[in-house]
């Protein structure tokens, strides 16, 4: 017997970052409503940039996120360096690359034992668990600290990172005074990293023992994430779609815009996103199922041993994506470590602009692909901006596996408790970040 | 002693000041033992209608829609702590406030929209009274440590330093960004943080707002003579975050 009625009203859905609205009412077995609603206060950066110089652009957007304040940074770098004509060294490119997995570690880690893991071990919250799961939460406070440490290593800091600037770094690694002593903070760096294997490892053996609780929901659609002949798309490449079907393409980033076409609905939450379907999906489930086979080995074997396979199409698995990609991104920054200290460290400028003009630069954040573009005047102010972050692009797939979630949750029979849970796990699963408010529009509240 | 109720609350902003908090690593197990989180949507999924001893709220008072909503907290709170730029200041979200036209630059003709109304962002004081105010961008989460120490303390004072910038920069012996043919708005910033941004070879922004009676006009010679910052820039440069405390404000 399929549940007939049911009212969910999750108004400011918990654990997740910035404000949004759970709204579903069923009544004689008819899905009358069921919408993801996104009420957060807008905050107008695009209009900010206008006049500033090119050198305060990156630190004025940054500040659209907190969690992905050095993700920002760099999609704002990136497009004000191909505005300006400014090519990076091969130095900085390094540095960044192991700035921008810091970021993902730093929130994945945040995001998986303080956001999802209490839903499966079945608390509120983080902080029932202090007195019973002591070791697990002094061990998700430790390795949050590492990729804090990570970050501001080479970033200076992690929210709202200081010496990532235009053309390259303000300062070296650590804030050493000199080549040597920042080789030596690398180094250090990496002893960390490695030694950050050991708690990757029993997260790894936690995750297998809770994965049973992680809903078995299926929903094919579009993913699209950074694809990069380097690497595992992460900092840099070219933005690629895969299809159900499996089928690829790869768009330059100066052409997101045909990727994203924002548009408005009548249910009417945030700017909507589609390409070549109804929806697609940005986040670290589309990054796997797009960049599996660069994989780093080690992590490759985690994700194999937690069942992955690829494509994979629940949105739940987000979350173990972002585990495997965590332990991915600790080993590749040891890797480019090493490639820097193999060549030496060299205490460079940043390069200077070459024109003034119009440029699109694209980062993955942890949640999903970022873009950001601007237009400069002859004396190098911003007379545009624009910013399209992943939460937004993932909200039409948020609505769409709901559309199909809903009535299934129905057919099994579940209580309106049970699907107001499982509806708050899969919003939650896309780890939105709505406080990212840079394209909000209109609410209804149908009461 | 009983342990600190504490609560925490967001409104405008990118909710960085709260990330910081989960950067202390282990010791925040200590904290625990002296404060007990009621609520922190971000964080937990229980809420409390109790009173709450100490509420730290985050983000800019931007919308007349949220008044009623920080009546409430400050209704349920015996402390209210305005933690981060936005709170305390307006911070960052200030630097639209001088312009008219800022809604419809991002949202073109859907800004008449009525959930999308803001009015210029202030700081939580300018709807409810405030009891202390972290400032920062992001806070300084030592700073933070220190206000609950007080706080879980009774301690009377909340210390927060009313000195420039300039000072902490020679403590630390940072080579002046002017020396260094930058520019930096260290001689009218308030102090506190330590000043990483000069030591990291970035111009202070003033995130923490200004010193007391700050001399704006010389700021601006200074930023001309000594930083060559063509008028414009000069005029416009502490609004990034100082929009609010600026004296065309």
């Amino acid at each position: 017997m399929a549940t007939q009625n049911a009212n969910i009203n999750v108004h400011h859905v918990t654990r997740v970052e910035g404000h949004g609205n759970i709204v579903v009412n069923v009544t004689d077995g008819a899905v009358e409503k069921c919408e993801w609603q996104v009420p957060e206060a807008p905050r107008f950066f695009e209009a900010m940039v206008r006049g500033r110089h090119y050198s305060e652009v990156a630190r004025i957007t940054s500040r659209i996120c907190g969690i992905c304040s050095v993700g920002h940074t760099l999609a704002s770098l990136k497009a004000s360096e191909a505005a300006l004509g400014i090519e990076i060294s091969q130095q900085t490119d390094l540095l960044r690359r192991i700035l921008k997995h810091a970021e993902n570690f730093d929130s994945h880690i945040l995001h998986v034992y303080f956001l999802v893991a209490p839903d499966l071990l079945g608390a509120p919250s983080v902080f029932p668990l202090v007195p019973t799961h002591t070791d697990v939460v002094k061990r998700a406070l430790r390795m949050k600290r590492l990729g804090h440490e990570w970050g501001s290593c080479i970033g200076g800091r992690t929210t709202h990172p200081t010496r990532a600037v235009v053309g390259g770094f303000s300062s070296l690694p650590g804030g050493a005074k000199n080549v040597r002593e920042a080789e030596d903070n690398l180094r250090e760096l990496k002893e960390k990293l490695l030694a950050a294997v050991p708690d990757a490892v029993a997260t790894f053996e936690l995750l297998g023992e809770l994965a049973g609780g992680i809903p078995d929901f299926t929903r094919e659609t579009e993913y699209v994430g950074l694809v990069d002949d380097k690497e595992y798309g992460l900092y840099d490449g070219k933005i690629g779609c895969v299809m159900p079907d499996g089928s690829r393409e790869l768009i330059d980033v100066s052409g997101y815009r045909s990727v994203t076409n924002e548009y408005m609905t009548d249910q009417a939450t945030a700017k909507f996103a589609k390409h070549n379907m109804d929806s697609y999906m940005a986040g670290a489930l589309a990054r796997i199922n797009l960049n599996y086979d660069m994989l780093h080995p080690e992590a490759k074997k985690l994700a194999e041993g937690l069942g992955f396979k690829t494509l994979c199409f629940n949105p739940y698995m987000n979350s173990v994506a972002q585990f495997v990609e965590a332990v991915h991104s600790v080993y590749m920054s040891v890797g480019y470590i090493d490639q820097i200290l193999e060549v030496g460290l060299k205490d460079e400028k940043p390069a200077a602009p070459t024109k003034f003009g119009r440029g699109a630069g694209a980062t993955e954040v942890p949640r999903g692909i970022l873009f950001h573009e601007y237009e400069y005047d002859q004396d190098g102010f911003c007379t545009m901006g624009n910013c399209i972050i992943p939460t937004n692009q993932n909200h039409g797939n948020i609505q769409r596996d709901f559309d199909k979630l809903v009535p299934e949750l129905l057919a099994m029979d579940k209580t309106e408790k049970e699907m107001e849970l499982a509806l708050e796990m899969l919003v939650r699963a896309y780890d939105p970040c709505i406080s990212c408010s840079t394209h909000y529009l209109d609410v209804t509240f149908k009461k | 002693m009983a342990k600190v109720k504490c609560a925490w609350f967001d409104f405008a902003s990118c909710e960085g000041c709260q990330i910081e908090l989960t950067n202390y690593g282990e010791p925040f197990v200590e904290l625990l033992e002296h404060v007990e989180p009621v609520e922190f949507r971000e964080a937990m999924s229980e809420k409390t209608t109790e009173k709450i001893d100490v509420a730290f709220i985050e983000g800019s008072f931007s919308r007349e829609a949220d008044r009623r909503r920080l009546e409430e907290i400050r209704d349920r709170a015996s402390v209210v702590v305005a933690y981060g730029a936005c709170a305390a200041s307006g911070g960052v979200n200030a630097l639209k406030n001088h312009q008219d036209d800022y809604a419809e630059e991002v949202y073109g003709e859907d800004a008449k929209r009525p959930h999308l109304d803001s009015q210029k962002a202030l700081p939580i004081s300018a709807a409810i009274k405030v009891d202390y105010e972290i400032p920062g961008c992001p806070m300084d989460k030592a700073e933070f440590i220190r206000v609950v120490e007080q706080l879980v303390h009774g301690t009377s004072k909340v210390y927060i330093p009313s000195y420039p910038v300039c000072v902490e920069c020679k403590r630390r012996e940072t080579v002046c960004r002017y020396d260094d043919g930058d520019h930096c708005l260290g001689p009218i910033s308030l102090a506190g943080c330590g000043a990483p941004c000069p030591a990291d070879g970035i111009p202070c922004e003033a995130c923490r707002g200004m010193v007391d009676n700050p001399n704006e006009a010389a700021m601006e010679l200074v930023l001309k003579e000594n930083g060559n910052l063509p008028e414009q820039w000069a005029k416009d440069k502490s609004r990034m975050f100082t929009a609010n405390q600026r004296g065309d404000a």
